[in-house]
């Protein structure tokens, strides 16, 4: 395969001019497709922080009512809640376009070869993708009101 | 280990996380929200075992598509023998920990070990 | 209204007025000892609405400025030479009418991910190094001997033809691994250009060499490190949608196809 080496960011860019973490992460300039992409990764990444601090959070129970109760008091806040609820999101966006992702990571829903024709829509970017990937983002934004509305208290 | 073995075990960690969690959510909701996170509540499900067998399996599939996903974004950050290496072991280290800190947890609320 | 000196059937076709825009070159010679700043040569040039961004480059280069580096050779989206960066979008610059940018101020760059020889030339080694990576021709019944001879030449039906005759149009410009972004951070990443040919060749039912060319494409940087943005099909100027063959070629490797 092609040569190795630190691709860096932006101070690794220059003659090499690769993009570097600012032309990956910037999701401008592509479409839904790639801001999907860079949400799955940023989601991805929040999961993955917020699930190690809550194993850590819930090892509190070890420390008996009184440590549990140390620990609640901390994140029952109205902080925690909307930190939560961002997870929640996160969680409801990254399962949903995670799926859409799977199915067409084997090749469903992608189109068929075809002989192209001008202005050669890519059929891999048609409609079935991209109601995907708006269905995630309104599941996550309803999930998060959602958990925002049991966290305070009004809906149970 | 091919990497199309690793990719199917993190879609298929994937999918049984995705079950699981959404039965570990719903828990949350057989009672008031904030009365199921009462200690007496939290103890219950911990000491009910089939509960505690789902947080169990719910840590270790999370565990492995959380470090497998986080190896990925940090092996197209920077590429090199040695760098890949460590971010392989770094990440299956991680994960181990991760289990066995989870699992202490698990074991001994569900044992009454609690202080 | 007819216009004298046009021809009778397009005598209804409106003619532009012609404007002027602001083009903005990149500058950068790496080679240079004196360390090759990057810089952009501003310029105005006079643009009509056939006018194509490599017009506007080349008027300048024999009217302005001629040290101004471009790649290119066609002047019709065929050989691939022209690829750059346009407005911060990967183009041909042959294929790219100035008018269709609707923009006042024009700036070409040359593309990401691929390193800067001079101004808008860019090196295409690793782009090659990875297409050749993956076969790309029709292994026979032999094993990778390389192309069948006459004798195992087969007919193929025209469905057999369909299954992979989008992806042959690939000129080879290197629009889509520049606009990857996989390929911004990944210098060892196959690429879309070169995945979309090992799908052109697996999908080719004369073809005896998928096992090996899925083998080549299944490691660390292989074809698992595309998320499936779909940039690289947004700018395909040719519509071989590279992200289509890359999932139908996870497909044989998930066990989805056959």
């Amino acid at each position: 395969m092609p040569g190795s080496g630190a691709a860096g960011g932006e101070g690794g860019a220059g003659r090499r001019n690769m993009g570097g973490i600012k032309g990956m992460a910037d999701p401008r300039g592509y479409g839904i497709e790639r801001v999907a992409y860079w949400l799955m990764r940023l989601s991805g990444l929040g999961l993955l922080a917020y699930f190690v601090a809550h194993i850590y959070e819930t090892s509190n129970i070890l420390r008996g009512r009184a440590g549990w109760d140390e620990m609640l008091a901390t994140t029952q806040t109205t902080e925690g809640h909307v930190l939560l609820a961002v997870v929640i999101g996160m969680c409801v966006f990254h399962t949903a376009n995670g799926v859409r992702l799977m199915l067409g990571h084997g090749g469903l829903g992608v189109g068929r070869p075809a002989r192209p024709d001008y202005p050669y829509a890519p059929l891999s970017q048609g409609a079935r993708h991209k109601i995907g990937i708006y269905s995630s983002i309104v599941l996550a934004a309803a999930a998060s009101m959602y958990g925002l509305a049991v966290m305070f208290g009004e809906v149970h | 280990m091919r990497e199309s073995t690793i990719m199917r075990i993190h879609y298929g960690t994937a999918l049984g996380a995705v079950a699981l969690v959404a039965v570990h959510v719903l828990f949350r909701f057989t009672q008031d929200f904030s009365d199921s996170l009462q200690y007496e509540s939290v103890i219950a499900n911990y000491q009910f075992l089939p509960y505690a067998g789902l947080l169990e399996i719910i840590l270790v599939l999370l565990s492995i598509h959380g470090f497998n996903g986080l190896r990925v974004v940090l092996l197209e950050l920077r590429q090199g023998r040695a760098y890949e290496k460590a971010v392989s072991y770094g990440c299956l280290a991680a994960m181990f920990a991760v289990i066995a800190y989870g699992s202490r947890t698990i074991i001994m609320a569900s044992a009454g070990t609690v202080s | 209204m007819a216009r004298r000196g046009l021809a009778a059937e397009a005598a209804g076709t409106a003619v532009s007025p012609s404007r002027t825009v602001t083009l903005r070159i990149s500058r950068e010679n790496p080679a240079d000892a004196r360390g090759g700043e990057r810089g952009f040569s501003v310029h105005k040039v006079p643009v009509e609405k056939w006018t194509t961004v490599l017009d506007a480059i080349l008027d300048v280069k024999k009217h302005i400025d001629h040290s101004v580096a471009v790649r290119y050779s066609c002047r019709q989206a065929t050989c691939g030479s022209c690829g750059m960066l346009i407005n911060g979008r990967p183009r041909l610059a042959c294929f790219t009418k100035i008018d269709e940018l609707g923009a006042d101020t024009v700036t070409v760059e040359p593309m990401k991910n691929f390193p800067v020889v001079r101004d808008l030339v860019v090196g295409f080694e690793r782009l090659f190094e990875a297409h050749r990576g993956v076969k790309p021709y029709v292994v026979g019944a032999g094993g990778s001997g390389g192309p069948p001879g006459a004798a195992e030449a087969a007919p193929q039906t025209p469905e057999e033809l369909e299954r992979f005759v989008q992806f042959s149009a690939c000129i080879k410009c290197g629009l889509c691994n520049s606009a990857c972004p996989t390929m911004a951070t990944d210098s060892s990443f196959v690429g879309p250009q070169a995945l979309a040919q090992a799908y052109r060749y697996v999908a080719d039912s004369r073809d005896k060499g998928r096992e090996e060319r899925l083998k080549i494409i299944d490691e660390s940087h292989g074809i698992w490190r595309c998320h499936f943005a779909g940039s690289c099909s947004q700018v395909c100027p040719k519509g071989v949608d590279p992200a289509m063959g890359i999932q139908l070629l996870r497909g044989y490797l998930l066990g989805f196809r056959k």
